[in-house]
């Protein structure tokens, strides 16, 4: 809680923009890239075309084809020779089109540049940020509605970051830039234009590692991440007349800084977890992990998991059942209230 | 010790119907018979005709994203028709047109389209794997059927579809090196139509040709009009030959072009010219077909507008048998993980059901 007034208060806005989250990671591309001549971007679509989301649209016409490089569809090599320039002395941001298509680069991400700084012990790091649209909600086909997070949260020497909401992609997005290790920034689809937020004008980061108290509240703690947190906003609107939750935004899911959901946990006592990703080992596990070993004697109810089924996410006739909605949130946050 | 010449290559180019109905008689494929080539035609304005429909449901929200094939008739047709009953086709996500001459019933395609994943289902005795979505994934699947085949020894020839953008993944590569190796009964079809979304195949290669990739393969490659179905059809069907009788793979690469956007989520305005696109137009590959048709004097005007007629009538009814079934049962997302749906998900099932109530 302390770090996130402190955090705001570091920023205290100015001028500022109204923005999408596309906007606002292009706008945060674009800061890092005229700040810093060792940013550069790969990937597919990314230049003429501005990525099939739009995030990098305008950025080659300004940089040019050095520093915006539409790349021939080779996941694996575009992530294995992001690691080679980085060596070398860039900063790349790698774009893959899309969360489904991060696997052809598994090996490159999980064997080799999580790993480069600890196999050159420390000789080599590798300030790499690999972005994906992820997480479905958007109607589409297979493959382009994955949460992937846990594989990578689960793999020592990545940074995993989820934005929920434009200005937290902004910020997220420059430190990661500015982050001397690789990050893994996923970025929820389904919130790219969906809503949009005041952007500040001038220099803004947002710390990499500390959740985000998005809402504060006594009753019980919902904590969830990307495409979820307005999806719990609006069931919480929903329950306005007979509880309050507060609303946790674990916006870095490794190397994570339990603080704020350790201290939420411990106030209300009572704790759901919301994601879209199967439930099995996905991060919901993770905080109830952690609750239990930090925060147990607080609990007055057990941890529930309100997440997507242990199945692959279904083309779009079935994908509303899948996903975690307000219906399930509200009903899941009353059954927590009877403890 | 010298310098010597150690290799010689050479890379075959076919082309028969040219694009102002000139035909080279001599190289017209000898196993076609007048009805081979209104069957291939008549697949052709099937696919154009359900890719024309398709797009159209997906503007209204009845389809999900859709990846047209405008412009690819002649290739996908052409390729496809070589193939024999008892062979398997792999196809990738441009396809639809392939899946429903191999006998993927339409109405189940539409349903899948929808997003309806029991539409998926190919039914026994179509041998046509289901659609693979990540780029170039299929081929090594492909690879692995052929390679069973090869054991078997059972005369099935395997044919792959995929792209220009594909060719440039890892898969494309170890799948033919693999082929190579094993001597595997398969046909590599690469439908090289200019444009892997906004990249260009300039962009996406250096060499001139995706076919010369065969020859550090061991294996034949052969360049093809791919807007020209009889050539089309010449080279799979030796290709297909080949593999069936001797186990020699083959690549094949179709010059062709995506006249429409990479899927209905793009636009391709953003990245190419009007002018380049209207070139491409010209070379339709159904006008030139029905130009061949009319001038054996088996086709005309009136058959042309009938035909046309009937497949829209036919589509149409497909599409509207899909949107007839009952939505899917929460079940069907959990049924088909395993061969026992294991408690586990049982009981994931009862919470989403109870959660629903």
């Amino acid at each position: 809680m302390k770090e996130v007034i402190k955090t705001a208060a570091k920023n205290t806005i100015q001028g500022s923009t109204r923005g999408t989250m596309v906007q606002a990671i292009n706008m945060a591309l674009q800061r890092e890239m005229e700040r810093d001549g060792s940013v550069i971007l790969i990937g597919e679509d990314i230049g003429v075309n501005g990525g099939v989301f739009r995030v990098t649209e305008g950025l080659l016409e300004k940089f040019g084809p050095d520093r915006v490089i539409d790349t021939p569809i080779a996941e694996a090599t575009i992530v294995g020779s992001a690691l080679g320039l980085a060596v070398k002395g860039f900063r790349p941001v790698v774009e893959l089109q899309f969360d489904g298509f991060m696997f052809p680069a598994f090996e490159q991400i999980i064997a080799h540049i999580s790993r480069i700084r600890n196999r050159s012990r420390g000789r080599f790091n590798l300030p790499i940020v690999i972005r994906a649209p992820y997480g479905g909600g958007v109607k589409t086909l297979e493959h382009h509605s994955e949460s992937p997070e846990s594989y990578f949260a689960h793999t020592p020497g990545l940074k995993v970051v989820i934005p929920a909401s434009p200005k937290d992609a902004l910020g997220l997005m420059v430190s990661a830039i500015r982050d001397p290790d690789p990050v893994i920034f996923l970025e929820p689809k389904k919130v790219y234009r969906a809503m949009k937020e005041e952007l500040p004008d001038s220099e803004y980061t947002t710390p990499i590692g500390p959740s985000r108290v998005v809402l504060e509240g006594e009753d019980l703690t919902i904590i969830a991440w990307g495409a979820m947190i307005k999806t719990v906003l609006n069931a919480v609107e929903q329950l306005q007349d007979e509880l309050a939750p507060e609303v946790v935004d674990a916006r870095t899911i490794s190397p994570m800084d339990d603080t704020v959901i350790i201290n939420s946990a411990k106030k209300t006592g009572r704790v759901l977890i919301v994601h879209e990703a199967p439930k099995t080992l996905g991060f919901g596990a993770e905080c109830v992990a952690l609750i239990n070993e930090k925060a147990f004697f607080h609990l007055k109810a057990p941890i529930k998991r309100l997440t997507g089924a242990d199945t692959i996410i279904p083309l779009v006739k079935l994908e509303h059942r899948y996903m975690p909605n307000e219906k399930g949130i509200v009903y899941e946050a009353r059954k927590l209230m009877e403890h | 010790m010298a310098i010597t010449r150690f290799c010689d290559f050479e890379v075959e180019s076919i082309s028969i119907l040219a694009e102002n109905g000139d035909v080279d008689t001599g190289l017209l494929p000898a196993d076609l018979s007048e009805d081979g080539y209104l069957g291939i035609y008549r697949h052709m304005l099937v696919t154009r005709i359900f890719d024309e429909v398709a797009i159209s449901l997906q503007r209204e929200g009845r389809l999900m994203t859709y990846p047209p094939c405008l412009g690819q008739e002649g290739a996908i047709v052409g390729a496809s028709y070589a193939l024999q009953q008892q062979d398997w086709l792999f196809p990738s996500f441009r396809e639809s047109g392939a899946c429903l001459m191999r006998g993927h019933p339409m109405d189940k395609l539409f349903q899948f389209w929808s997003g309806d994943e029991r539409g998926t289902n190919v039914p026994d005795g179509v041998n046509c794997f289901t659609m693979s979505i990540p780029v170039a994934t299929q081929i090594s699947h492909a690879t692995g059927f052929a390679w069973g085949s090869r054991l078997k020894r059972d005369n099935v020839v395997t044919m792959v579809f995929f792209g220009d953008g594909a060719s440039s993944k890892g898969d494309a590569h170890e799948s033919m090196n693999f082929a190579g190796v094993y001597k595997l009964p398969i046909v590599f079809v690469c439908q090289n139509n200019q444009w892997a979304i906004s990249v260009p195949f300039s962009k996406q290669s250096a060499s001139p040709t995706i076919a010369q990739r065969a020859l550090a393969y061991g294996f034949k490659g052969v360049h093809v009009d791919g807007n020209d179905p009889i050539a089309v059809y010449k080279a799979a069907s030796e290709a297909v030959e080949r593999a069936r009788k001797e186990n020699e793979p083959t690549l094949i690469e179709l010059v062709t072009y995506r006249v429409g956007n990479h899927t209905t989520a793009d636009d391709w305005q953003r990245y190419r010219s009007r002018e380049e696109v209207a070139e491409w137009v010209k070379r339709d590959p159904v006008k030139r077909m029905k130009g061949y048709l009319v001038s054996l004097g088996i086709w005309n005007d009136k058959k042309d507008r009938q035909a046309i007629e009937e497949i829209k009538k036919e589509v149409l009814l497909a599409h509207k048998k899909s949107e007839q079934v009952e939505p899917p049962d929460i079940e069907d997302m959990f049924r088909y993980h395993y061969g026992e749906m294991p408690p586990m998900l049982q009981e994931q099932l009862d919470e989403f059901r109870g959660r629903e109530e």
